[in-house]
């Protein structure tokens, strides 16, 4: 009898249900997202405009649906890169020898001494502020956690019998990387993913507001917010569409790393 | 112990050196020239130059990173490119004010973890227990800016009770410093309670299964006095290392935090100095982060001594 | 005082069961030890003895209840369904348990002397820091270990030393009863005598009753006066020890020693059920090439099936090779409270 796993149920319908958003977005709209129209700027929510317009009547909830493509690609591409370096890193690290495995460790706690947020901004200190400098930033600051997490599992790995007995046989080590020690961190990847998805959202929206992501008029959900803060008084609801489905994202993402955590892991079950 | 003193010494001291190399390299290698930066496109070719000379970045650079280097440790931060004034006196002044903000928000956050972690490992099995952890997940996918915005919202905007943003210092007017502190040093703190408080919740867990524990009931001891007693200090370890770590999010996220209560903090100032093209100001500021994220590291493995003497022997 | 236990015994148990949400782990043990008797729990793992243990203690996990009766000599109430008040102040002065595994049943942050003087502080019955800490000092010495250990911590110690500071701490107040659940079983061979002579020389000096839980025959024959056998969360057999030793009733009792002795012997062995099917599932019959084997370790044909799986009726009668359909109704208990067997076709009365 298997106990209902809530939160991965939980975080997979909201996951899926902004990748549905955002590929719903390329297709349709309930307005352009960019289109400004001063005859109705500001609007309270109503029939025409769900979710109400901003300064410019420009349509909210379009800007969400817009938004939501920026945020999954800075977390698509963020965390591939934090992927692409920090997996082999950490792989490297559990099967090289002492010192040299020392070295990448010591090197990969050095980076978590320059979290995303201040990485990204001298990034954009010196190469202007994008969406790529954004999520390269993001990317490059989440390499540390994911090494850590790899290097662990993959040391486990390293002391099964399997591995010895393939290491007793005379493999080589990138064989034995690839065959044996990488298939049995999938799940751990997996889960780091999810969980490195959910800061490279929050970092972006963070950055966006900023002004150090994604420049205008490409829709952002942190840029909404930004651009929301002088109407807190007259208008309060600018903040809090943005605001609420950044933190949905982010809840979404968290809940899907700890539901694939339980599933690959239920010993651990109940200590999240 | 005298051994860990000594390797984590020099584990902070290399980290210092390595970081200081990358923070200045990265400035170095950026395309562009400071000098020219900081004047603009439109500046002349001779201005440039001129500039260039007075500040000694025609130098080669290994010594203006010596240079840069020494500086720092007699405690100047050089002179400002584009406002020609010390830059180090701004960058004490404004992290004054951001250690105040950070301060604050983390004794929030361990107020609010504490008791609320404990609570939900006591009764995981129960509706509280769940309502709880619920309302940590949901606390934790709140970014600190935006729970700033939603306290102003509330707090500000709707009630009135506190004023929506701005800064004196305690000194001039104690009591609109503490009016002005609550929302930033909330906005910090809840957040990054909800975060800690995951942690206290898997701490507490992990102790209440341990057998010394059960060694404790079986002594007598009621569960909240047994837990109390035999639990606090073990499940401090882990929650030490994530309150580390914490603190230097915290760090950072008062950058964003100061933007929303216009708090004028580090965080201010180092986004001042990039939109001014201040590189000099940009490069000591995120060195001054960078120096405080590793100080708080190290003393977080020193605390972890001070808790676990297994750790006192240097056998493991 | 309880109108159900004899005035004079320490510990009385009766009708205790054992549930977790619908899965019965412990059902109806009876249980009984007198004034500074040895009684012994022997069992193979996942018999109920812990559990019957922790349950005497309170110390049930979360979502395990125990139902029946539990009285200790000198305590008003019944121990099962009293409040947490009143058993936390009968455990530690009239109850004290040593646990299996000494590596982990020490606080690791705190010093040796102040986990030893805790115990009398919280019952208070020591007059204050400094008496409990010099009682503390004695009771190592008791236990053979130097004084000067007062002022390390748990991994400065071996596991048998640990096991002694554990042992210090149940018998600091005198306990009327000292619950032992496997003391020996984490230690080395060499410290194993040691430890056990302390057990049994602590509690003679103290005339404290033992309720010994082990599931070595030769540990529970050189400590025990007494013995009860229990498999599937039931007590299937009781008695002194040497009567249970040299004639056992019960068939499980008897499968238990024959297994502790290299003899050799025709029964179907475990390999005979290596794919872990249990012998009423279809494989009543045994392949002949095994009985023609001679002088292998003896084993009780089968494995302890998981909690909650075994037979109804006799428990053991789906390993049993003399189980026949009567089995399947529970065996009336045979015998006085101190020296019985439940078993419808007990070794000794007609052989099968």
């Amino acid at each position: 009898m298997r106990r209902l796993n809530a939160s991965l149920i939980a975080g997979g319908v909201i996951v899926g249900g902004i990748v549905l958003m955002a590929l719903v977005s390329f297709v349709w709209t309930p307005y352009d997202a960019t289109l400004v129209d001063p005859a109705s700027r500001l609007a309270q929510p109503s029939w025409e405009h769900w979710f109400g317009t901003d300064k410019f009547g420009r349509d909210v909830l379009s800007q969400i649906m817009v938004g939501s493509r920026t945020t999954l690609f800075v977390g698509v591409v963020a965390v591939g890169v934090a992927a692409v370096i920090g997996v082999p890193l950490g792989v490297l690290a559990a099967m090289v020898r002492r010192w040299p495995s020392e070295l990448i460790m010591r090197a990969n706690d050095l980076l978590l001494a320059f979290p995303a947020l201040l990485l990204a901004i001298m990034f954009g200190a010196v190469f202007g502020a994008s969406t790529l400098t954004a999520m390269v930033a993001i990317g490059i600051a989440s390499v540390p956690s994911f090494a850590r997490v790899i290097r662990s599992g993959a040391l486990q790995v390293m002391r099964t019998e399997y591995v010895l007995a393939a290491r007793a046989a005379g493999r080589q080590p990138l064989p034995i990387a690839l065959r044996h020690v990488l298939p049995n961190v999938t799940s751990l990847i997996t889960v780091q993913a999810s969980v490195s998805f959910a800061i490279a959202v929050l970092a972006e929206a963070a950055l966006s507001f900023l002004g150090y992501g994604t420049p205008p008029p490409t829709p952002s959900w942190g840029r909404m917010l930004q651009e929301s803060q002088e109407f807190l008084f007259t208008a309060p609801r600018l903040a809090v569409f943005p605001g609420v489905a950044i933190a949905i994202a982010v809840l979404g993402f968290n809940l899907l790393g700890d539901g694939l955590r339980d599933r690959f892991d239920p010993k651990l079950e109940d200590r999240r | 112990m005298i051994l860990r003193l000594i390797e984590r010494t020099a584990v902070l001291l290399v980290s210092l050196a390595v970081s200081s190399v990358l923070v200045f390299g990265f400035m170095a290698v950026l395309p562009g020239d400071p000098a020219r930066v900081a004047l603009g496109v439109n500046a002349s070719d001779e201005a440039v130059a001129e500039l260039r000379r007075q500040f000694g970045l025609d130098r080669p650079l290994p010594v203006q990173y010596v240079d840069w280097l020494g500086g720092l440790l007699r405690g100047d931060l050089g002179t400002s490119y584009v406002s020609k004034v010390a830059i180090g006196p701004q960058v004490f002044d404004r992290l004054q004010v951001t250690l105040i903000l950070v301060v604050a928000g983390m004794i929030i956050a361990l107020l609010l973890a504490a008791p609320a972690g404990t609570v939900m490992a006591a009764r995981h099995r129960r509706l509280s227990g769940f309502a709880l952890s619920a309302l940590s997940q949901v606390g934790v996918a709140v970014p600190a800016f935006l729970a700033g915005i939603l306290l102003i919202m509330v707090f500000a905007v709707k009630l009135g009770w506190l004023p929506a943003n701005g800064w004196t210092p305690p000194a001039e007017d104690p009591g609109m410093f503490l009016r002005q502190l609550v929302l930033p040093a909330l906005s910090l703190g809840l957040v990054q309670g909800a975060v800690l408080t995951r942690y206290v919740r898997s701490a507490v867990l992990d102790v209440l299964r341990e057998d010394y524990l059960r060694t404790a009931r079986a002594k007598g001891l009621r569960p909240f006095p047994a837990l109390w007693r035999h639990g606090l200090r073990n499940a401090a370890v882990p929650v030490v290392t994530v309150l580390g770590l914490q603190l230097a999010t915290l760090l950072i996220g008062a950058v964003v935090v100061e933007r929303v209560f216009v708090i004028p903090g580090l965080g201010s100032l180092l986004l001042d100095g990039v939109s001014n093209r201040d590189l000099l100001l940009v490069q000591d500021v995120v060195m001054v982060l960078v120096v405080a994220v590793l100080l708080v590291n190290f003393l977080v493995d020193l605390l972890y001594v001070a808790l676990d003497p297994r750790l006192r022997t240097g056998a493991r | 005082m309880s109108a159900v236990a004899a005035p004079d015994d320490v510990l009385s148990v009766r009708g205790l069961n054992v549930t977790v949400r619908d899965t019965v782990l412990v059902a109806d043990v009876d249980l009984t030890v007198g004034p500074g008797e040895r009684v012994g729990l022997i069992g193979e793992s996942g018999s109920g003895k812990s559990l019957t243990a922790l349950s005497i203690l309170g110390l049930l996990p979360d979502d395990v209840v125990a139902d029946g009766s539990i009285r200790l000599a000198g305590v008003g109430p019944d121990l099962v369904g009293t409040d947490e008040k009143t058993l936390s102040r009968i455990r530690g002065r009239d109850l004290a348990m040593v646990f299996q595994e000494p590596m982990t049943a020490l606080n690791p942050t705190m010093r040796i002397g102040d986990q030893i003087a805790e115990v009398m502080l919280i019952h208070q019955t020591r007059s204050g820091r400094a008496a409990a800490r010099a009682a503390a000092a004695e009771l190592l010495e008791r236990v053979q270990l130097p004084p000067d250990l007062l002022r390390a911590y748990p991994h400065q110690l071996s596991g048998g030393q640990r096991q002694r500071v554990v042992l210090a701490i149940a018998l600091a107040n005198d306990p009327a009863l000292l619950i032992c659940d496997e003391p020996t079983t984490a230690l080395d061979v060499t410290v194993q005598a040691l430890v056990l002579d302390l057990i049994v020389s602590g509690v003679r000096e103290r005339s404290s009753a033992l309720l010994f839980i082990t599931h070595d025959l030769a540990v529970v024959a050189t400590v025990c006066d007494r013995v009860l056998v229990m498999y599937g969360g039931r007590v299937v057999e009781s008695g002194p020890i040497t009567t249970l030793f040299t004639t056992p009733r019960h068939r499980y009792t008897q499968g238990l020693l024959a297994a502790s002795n290299l003899e050799p012997h025709d029964a179907p062995t475990a390999s005979d059920f290596a794919d872990g099917a249990y012998p009423d599932s279809g494989s009543g019959d045994v392949a002949p090439s095994s009985r023609t084997r001679s002088r292998r370790l003896t084993t009780i044909p089968g494995t302890v099936p998981a909690a909650g799986h075994f037979p109804s009726g006799c428990v053991f009668r789906n390993r049993c090779a003399h189980a026949t359909d009567v089995c399947a109704t529970t065996p009336p208990w045979t015998g006085t409270a101190t020296h019985g067997y439940a078993c419808h076709h007990p070794a000794g009365a007609q052989d099968a």
